[in-house]
């Protein structure tokens, strides 16, 4: 499922995010990096919410608005019931949609808004994504003062809230078009290996858009997909090729530009749904404001996985949204 | 593509972990942890003037002390995630499995918090621990006699 947009534009964005990010390539292209996982907050939890709300705030500031001049907040985070989102949504008192899609989340909140903005629903949105790389650990593998040995293909959260203002005023980067994913499974069930269990959720979805919108993959300056990892990152392209018979030239994995490559406390790079829009939202559109990018494609993939659902040994779904989009001026 | 062919092709960029590798490092710093408790139980013996299955509690109740405390401090996960399994093995990694779940949900109460998590990781040990102490113990009846 294809959707073509006319009149809708990311104004402006915001990223935030802890201390791994700093110490990594694009530490200079955020607006703010914090020195500790709290924040000055008591748990990982309330951090993440803190990171949300900065983020909103910081956003805000810098459109010089109100809370009150926005009519919708789209907004997920990976934590049981996106109790982050929740609990930032209800410091901020914008009318709030919270939507999960694990890692995919940045990108279905975009495809949300810009619906609604372009059938003239409503007039702006913000959309937050976030992850707090502590409290993703606490809840889905082990407690993080834990030092069990992880393989290689493991990948790290990110910690961070990044914010994007979308409205139909023409000002910033343009939204083109969007695909919505399908839920795939291809039978992998190693929870340490989230880049083999999202790679065809990201083709299958490119593939659809590419046929959509009869284009070639090099119509687009960049491809990017948002965690798939070193590993992951090589699956796709093989698989690509091999599947569709494409081979992408102008690809690129948020996941392996967040750390640097040869971190090995990063393992395979990062992930947790603020990756790939932490990366897009800075560097990227740093990029494509400076004329070095006209057409980025952005995939944010998301393994939908449940620590209860890979105890009964079941493997792991995973969904791939897709956006366009491009510089117009 | 059929999910046995993805599963190849997966297999294809999968790194191969180092397992000869890891494995001589588990061996050997398992093997200076052991020394260092030998040590311990010759160290409190002498010094305490008590015999060695004495002095042996004692070095356990150390090792489990030195162990929670260094995951306390903050460092001790690194230890371990580059001693592979050198220190999970031995006591000391039951210790880390345990305080480390504690320090994890301290901050949800004593009873719902630590109470119902710090076992989280080390029940398991437990569980089939004793198990498996009764039936080998009852294999040992059984073949020996006692």
């Amino acid at each position: 499922m294809t959707f073509k947009y006319e009149n809708v534009y990311i104004n402006d964005t915001s990223t935030i995010t802890g201390p791994y990010e700093r110490k990594g390539p694009l530490s200079t292209y955020f607006d703010k990096s914090y020195d500790d996982f709290y924040f000055g907050m008591k748990t990982w939890e309330q951090a993440e919410e803190k990171l949300i709300t900065e983020s909103v705030d910081l956003l805000l500031y810098k459109l010089a608005r109100t809370r009150f001049d926005v009519d919708l907040h789209i907004g997920g985070d990976l934590l049981n019931q996106i109790v982050a989102s929740n609990y930032a949504a209800s410091t901020l008192g914008i009318p709030f949609f919270g939507i999960y899609s694990a890692c995919a989340t940045s990108v279905e909140g975009l495809i949300l808004a810009s619906n609604m903005i372009e059938s003239k629903q409503i007039k702006n949105c913000i959309c937050t994504a976030s992850s707090h790389n502590n409290a993703a650990e606490k809840q889905f593998r082990y407690p993080v003062e834990y030092g069990g040995p992880k393989p290689k293909t493991d990948t790290f959260t990110t910690t961070g809230a990044a914010s994007a203002y979308l409205s139909y005023n023409k000002r910033g980067i343009k939204v083109e078009s969007a695909t919505v994913g399908t839920v795939t499974d291809y039978g992998i069930k190693d929870a340490f290996h989230m880049g083999a269990v999202m790679a065809p959720a990201a083709a299958s979805t490119l593939y659809d858009h590419l046929k959509d919108t009869k284009r070639e993959a090099d119509y687009y300056d960049l491809i990017l997909t948002g965690d798939l990892g070193i590993y992951g990152r090589k699956i796709f392209k093989d698989y690509m090729k091999t599947e569709y018979g494409i081979s992408l030239k102008n690809y690129d994995d948020t996941a392996c530009m967040i750390f640097a490559e040869d971190n090995k406390e990063a393992y395979a790079g990062g992930s947790g749904p603020a990756c790939a829009p932490l990366v897009t939202y800075s560097y990227i559109f740093d990029k494509m404001k400076k004329g070095e990018l006209n057409r980025v494609l952005l995939i944010a993939t998301g393994a939908l996985m449940s620590p209860t659902m890979v105890n009964q040994k079941l493997s792991i779904p995973s969904i791939a949204h897709l956006i366009s989009l491009e510089v117009t001026e | 593509m059929e999910k046995n062919k993805y599963q190849n092709l997966v297999k294809k960029y999968t790194p191969k972990e180092n397992v000869l590798g890891n494995g001589v490092t588990a061996f050997i710093i398992g093997g200076f942890m052991g020394m260092l408790g030998e040590f311990l139980i010759q160290f409190y013996s002498y010094v305490f003037s008590i015999p060695t299955k004495e002095a042996s509690t004692i070095m356990t109740v150390t090792l489990i002390f030195a162990g929670c405390l260094l995951t306390c401090l903050g460092f001790f996960d690194k230890w371990v995630t580059s001693a592979k399994c050198g220190l999970i093995v031995p006591i000391t990694g039951f210790a880390h499995a345990m305080q480390s779940a504690a320090l994890e949900y301290k901050k949800e109460g004593f009873v719902t918090g630590i109470g119902a998590n710090m076992f989280k990781l080390a029940g398991s040990v437990i569980i089939y621990g004793v198990c498996s102490a009764y039936f080998f113990g009852l294999c040992r009846l059984i073949v020996m006699g006692g």
